[in-house]
């Protein structure tokens, strides 16, 4: 159902973990949930970022939402593409539509994320 | 509340959320897709929500010229009208159609939210021999809008469709059930809106989702109804039309007839037509990619003019499109303002209504006739 290499906040962003590195989007449920995708705002690379702080914006027809921190650390790399392609947040939440890559402060912030069968469990209760 | 084809929607899929006290669809397949399926072929709609109130008897139509703005003695049986009806004070109570069934029988079709105070409106200030029936709960309305819709209707109706005319309405068999069939509707395209018995209104959605379906008809829900109606122009009760709006403000006055004689809100609405609006309805596209929403401020660089009322991506026109009330100095058509997203300037320019026209859309250059406007 969901990736199982990846993690899952309660917010419904994805996390990649590679090291210290960890690339982030948002989930299936997430971009089903908000519909077409019609405009996305990234961070600069560079810009440093706090657990739970708001580092970007999706917009889809009816609705804006943020896009909120897992993990602390600097943005490392953007996803470039992707405002031009917000279609590709829709069709392809898990890999072509990634958003950024946090170089994290503190790795083991990233612990308390959910597992894929946590966050099945978590989306079911809703 | 639900309508009886609740469990057709379930069953399609759609996504329901509570409107008015409703449960109703807001998408099946999704708005975008939803949206342009109804510009280019057509959609289904179910309006079994909304209020139906029938007034009869001998002074049927001194009601209605007396509560409502627009002059329904110009309506032959079977022509119908859009229309407003207002408070004392010139504040629009609800705006609705009026379509005349009969002699002396109008079918009053307004918003599912204001049904209940609609109805006891007209009991308080309806004149002479009149009767009130709010059929409401036992009367079904289904849509088909778009420029496949007649091509729908006529495969399944028992005359030729060709012959009923825009803002006309005649009884006739859908898949042999009976309807009142009205060339009416909220998208801007041409379109149907029938109403049924509440009882026959499974049988009906199923008979025009089968035959709607071959001319590529999909279901649409209120989301991209609201999408829509905003493309083309028309305001929403609640945000663009309150009670403390007038028709002058909401630019209305084209379904305000002031000489048809007295009627509730007449004095007060002269008064605002000659001292000049306090606001004025303005359309706005924006120029970068943010998409300016209801309640959100609008600036002319530092000043606060005015707020928006509806806004939206438009999947039609490929940008965000909005209307807002702004102070009367700034309403000028292609003047650049600001909307204050989150902190943030949207710019935006002022653009005139509708945002989309589908005989424009169809064959570009070529002059339509536009709805006439009184000016404010």
């Amino acid at each position: 159902m969901h990736p199982e290499d990846l993690k899952y906040a309660t917010t419904h962003e994805w996390v990649r973990i590679e090291d210290d590195l960890a690339t982030i989007g948002i989930t299936d449920h997430a971009q089903s949930e908000l519909g077409d995708i019609v405009y996305i705002e990234l961070p600069q690379v560079g810009t440093t970022i706090h657990k739970g702080g708001v580092f970007g914006t999706l917009e889809s027809i009816k609705t804006v939402s943020d896009l909120l921190a897992p993990v602390s650390g600097q943005i490392v790399e953007v996803n470039e593409e992707l405002p031009e392609t917000p279609e590709r947040v829709n069709e392809s939440p898990y890999s072509a539509g990634w958003m950024v890559i946090i170089k994290m402060d503190d790795p083991s912030e990233s612990e308390d994320l959910m597992s894929a069968d946590d966050y099945e469990t978590f989306i079911q209760e809703r | 509340m639900r309508t009886p084809l609740y469990d057709e929607h379930r069953r399609l899929g759609a996504r329901m959320t509570s409107f008015a006290g409703w449960e109703m669809p807001v998408y099946y397949s999704g708005i975008a897709d939803e949206t342009l399926a109804v510009r280019s072929a057509a959609g289904i709609f179910d309006l079994s929500h909304m209020g139906e109130l029938l007034v009869s008897g001998p002074a049927a139509l001194d009601s209605i010229q007396y509560l409502t703005t627009n002059d329904a003695s110009r309506l032959d049986i079977g022509q119908a009208q859009y229309s407003l009806m207002c408070s004392g004070n010139g504040g629009v109570l609800d705006d609705l159609i009026v379509y005349r069934l009969g002699k002396h029988s109008y079918m009053l079709v307004v918003n599912a939210a204001n049904t209940d105070s609609d109805a006891c409106w007209i009991m308080r200030n309806k004149v002479g021999e009149t009767q009130l029936k709010d059929e409401s709960r036992t009367t079904a309305s289904i849509a088909v809008q778009g420029p496949a819709a007649a091509a729908i209707l006529s495969s399944a109706v028992s005359f030729d469709i060709d012959s009923l005319g825009r803002f006309r309405v005649q009884c006739g068999d859908v898949r042999g059930i009976r309807c009142r069939i009205a060339r009416t509707g909220y998208t801007g395209e041409d379109g149907f809106e029938l109403y049924c018995s509440w009882t026959e209104a499974v049988a009906l959605w199923r008979a025009i989702v089968e035959v709607g379906g071959r001319l590529g008809a999909r279901p649409i829900g209120l989301g991209a109804r609201d999408v829509l109606r905003l493309e083309a122009g028309y305001p929403l009760y609640g945000y663009e039309l309150t009670n403390s709006i007038t028709p002058v403000d909401a630019r209305l006055l084209w379904v305000v007839q002031f000489d048809k004689g007295d009627f509730l809100g007449k004095q007060a609405i002269l008064t605002a037509r000659e001292s000049g609006p306090q606001k004025l309805l303005i359309g706005l596209e924006a120029i970068g990619k943010c998409v300016p929403r209801h309640g959100y401020n609008v600036r002319a660089a530092e000043d606060e003019v005015g707020r928006v009322t509806s806004g939206t991506f438009s999947p039609t026109l490929g940008k965000a499109i909005a209307m807002a009330y702004v102070c009367p100095e700034y309403s000028q058509t292609g003047r650049e303002l600001d909307v204050v997203i989150r902190g943030k300037p949207c710019k935006c320019r002022i653009v005139p209504t509708p945002f989309y026209r589908p005989l424009e859309a169809a064959h570009p250059g070529k002059p339509t006739r536009r709805r006439a406007r009184s000016a404010s």
